[in-house]
């Protein structure tokens, strides 16, 4: 089976990315100046909504039973999404989503495509497939834009450039650009890849989005932008194809009541996005005139199958928990090796590779301090430090009965497993007793010398509980 | 090999095999909201994305369609063919919709004139349905400056009011403010692809 692009081939695993973003003090800078000023706003916004614990309640609820019923929803959206004259396909990975996406091009003609920035389509690696055959891509988001001309990778789900700071912009609009701007002001800097991008969207003949939310009841989808790029790929070019996983699902219109408040507030910590764009199928004369829509798996229904771990599927990709985080805000992004960095990646990449040979992505339950800020701010209560640790004991399992971790396991089962054997055991540790100075033991013999070399041990008792319970009360 | 469809299915139905049973969706959460003076919420609102907003009496809607416009310096302005025809003032070069502007003549205009189908005023959004006086989507989008009318009446408060009074069916165009991001260091500058002025008249008795 081809290996899962979610994570990108030949990345370190995150202690190492991670040791090395630590030095780079202008990514640090950047990261802090960045995520405090999104923190403060993003609590102000917030704190005008009274009922926002109950809203976050609500999404999760209404996102757990979107997955309690995947099937059901998926089914009915294809329906509704194929009677209002779009057309449905389904990808199980990330190869057959792009092979999908560049043959629907290639039907229309086009060697030029526009993007509006996705995850799914990140997620798949969409871009490279469609220039290996062929098509080019242009991405059209003004922080995808960034990436791509400076060919970067992305570092936040929302704002992937985001540890890039203006001056840094500049540069790369200077390389890239044939006219731009000598100033860094990010007035300056929009209105450079505005004029770089006009042409391309007046001349389009297809786009590719990604998808926020989708209904099942009544077939639409959902974008939500604050540039007006997304508007103008939804609506000018004829064709318009959308790749989005199969978990962005809400069953009626009206749920998303529920999400236009609970995202744009924790996301750009605005009370509304600029702009947000519905559509259902084909609209005779006005927008695309073809519709075609990507269900992607890759990798969720083997997220969806693991009751602790599913809940990360309810995710609506606002990289609050990003924010936040203070592990993300020292490293960066790129260290997670994902598209899908911080908090939230670190429970979902490794979810949805899928393979416990992994050892990046095995790495990435580990990035994280267990704070528990994430899921305090988590729009719909996702409880990431609970997966956290859960994926940690799937890591240790998978790791094999040879790790020093399993052989100390396996040898505690056998001895707990006997009431002799633990009596023994204890009367062996108390012997240890010899060791301890001041009530610590600062060095054990090897493999206990593991863990004496970065802590002390306290001493064991001289006597066991049982043994003192059986001499006074037995 | 199965098709993909049925596979994904399977593999769904496969994962479910615990049989989940989430809670009830508990809807608690605040549908209306009452506040003294909407429409003055929606024009702080509307403000606060560094969008102009205008209270105009009824009667001089078109009056102040005409003033907006000529300090604007706009002459040659697209509408929808189905707007009032009042709004169509004297001394602008009117471009109906009707037979469809095409898209590089529409690049060229200096403006749009439409109204919407309803406006949130605790969000400060403006929702276009391409119904009466809105036109096609990309009648909005392209001209630099869209001039917008917002009747008392298609005011709601709340996001869950709005929703309600919308047909998702329509192709919908949710507008808060001029195009803008956040893109560079997670600081809001308006002005990118969308029109970068947003001027809104709020038309009440």
């Amino acid at each position: 089976m081809a290996r899962n692009p979610v994570t990108w081939l030949g990345s370190p695993t995150f202690p190492k990315a991670a040791h090395a973003a630590l030095a780079d003090t202008q990514l640090r800078q950047n990261l802090r100046k960045a995520t405090t000023t999104i923190r403060g706003k993003r609590a102000g916004v917030v704190a005008e909504l009274d009922d926002w614990e109950r809203l976050r309640h609500a999404g999760e609820s209404i996102k757990d039973d979107v997955l309690a019923n995947l099937d059901t929803y998926l089914l009915r959206l294809e329906e509704s999404v194929t009677a209002r004259g779009g057309v449905v396909h389904w990808a199980r990975d990330a190869e057959e989503a792009n092979r999908i996406v560049l043959d629907l091009a290639r039907a229309e003609g086009a060697d030029e495509v526009v993007k509006v920035k996705s995850m799914a389509t990140a997620e798949t690696g969409l871009n490279e497939a469609l220039e290996a055959g062929g098509v080019r891509p242009v991405e059209t988001d003004l922080a995808e834009l960034i990436v791509q001309l400076g060919h970067d990778r992305p570092s936040h789900i929302l704002v992937p450039a985001i540890h890039r700071n203006r001056a840094e912009i500049r540069d790369v609009f200077r390389r890239e650009m044939a006219d731009a701007p000598a100033s860094d002001e990010p007035r300056d800097l929009a209105e450079a890849a505005r004029r770089h991008l006009r042409r391309k969207f007046l001349s389009a003949k297809v786009a590719i989005s990604g998808a926020n939310f989708a209904v099942a009841d009544t077939g639409s989808i959902v974008v939500v932008e604050s540039e007006g790029n997304g508007r103008m790929c939804l609506t000018l070019p004829d064709t318009l194809i959308t790749v989005m996983g199969i978990e962005k699902l809400v069953p009626t219109w009206a749920d998303l009541e529920v999400f236009l408040q609970l995202l744009p507030r924790s996301s750009t910590a605005e009370r509304m996005n600029p702009y947000t764009s519905v559509w259902s199928g084909v609209t005779p004369g006005d927008g695309p005139q073809k519709f075609h829509l990507v269900l992607l798996d890759n990798g969720r229904t083997a997220t969806l199958a693991d009751t602790v771990g599913r809940q990360a599927l309810r995710c609506i990709r606002c990289s609050a928990c990003l924010n936040v985080c203070p592990v993300y805000e020292r490293t960066g992004g790129q260290a997670y090796g994902s598209v899908y960095p911080g908090p939230i990646g670190a429970i979902l990449a490794p979810q949805l590779v899928n393979d416990p040979d992994d050892e990046q992505a095995a790495s990435l339950p580990y990035a994280s301090s267990l704070c528990g800020a994430c899921y305090e701010v988590c729009p719909v209560r996702i409880n990431i430090p609970e997966v956290l640790t859960h994926l940690r004991s799937e890591v240790v399992q998978a790791k094999g009965k040879r790790t020093p971790e399993a052989l100390a396991m396996a040898a505690a089962a056998w001895m707990f497993g006997d009431p002799k054997r633990y009596e023994a055991a204890q009367r062996a540790g108390s012997l240890t007793r010899f060791l301890a100075r001041d009530g610590k033991i600062s060095h054990l013999p090897w493999p206990g010398s593991k863990w004496t070399s970065s802590r002390d041990l306290p001493a064991v008792p001289k006597e066991s509980f049982r043994a003192w319970w059986r001499r006074n009360r037995g | 090999m199965a098709d993909a469809r049925s596979e994904i299915l399977s593999r769904v139905r496969g994962a479910l095999a615990d049989r989940p049973s989430p809670a009830p969706v508990v809807r608690d959460y605040e549908r209306t909201r009452v506040v003294d003076d909407p429409l003055g919420l929606l024009a702080e609102r509307v403000a606060d994305y560094q969008a102009v907003v205008h209270r105009v009496p009824t009667a001089e809607l078109p009056a102040r369609i005409g003033e907006c416009l000529l300090a604007r310096g706009a002459s040659t302005v697209a509408v929808p063919a189905d707007v009032p025809q009042p709004w169509r003032v004297p001394g602008v070069n009117w471009l109906p919709d009707e037979p469809p502007v095409p898209l590089t003549e529409l690049d060229g205009v200096d403006g749009v004139l439409t109204g919407c189908a309803v406006a949130i005023a605790e969000t400060g959004t403006i929702v276009l349905d391409a119904g009466a006086a809105q036109g096609r989507r990309m009648l909005s989008l392209v001209p630099d400056y869209h001039l917008c009318v917002v009747r008392a009446e298609q005011v709601a408060v709340s996001v869950p009011e709005a929703l309600a009074r919308l047909d998702p069916v329509r192709p919908l165009t949710f507008i808060s403010g001029p195009s803008a991001t956040s893109d560079i260091e997670l600081d809001r500058v308006e002005g990118v692809h969308g029109p970068r002025t947003l001027e809104v008249l709020l038309v009440s008795a």
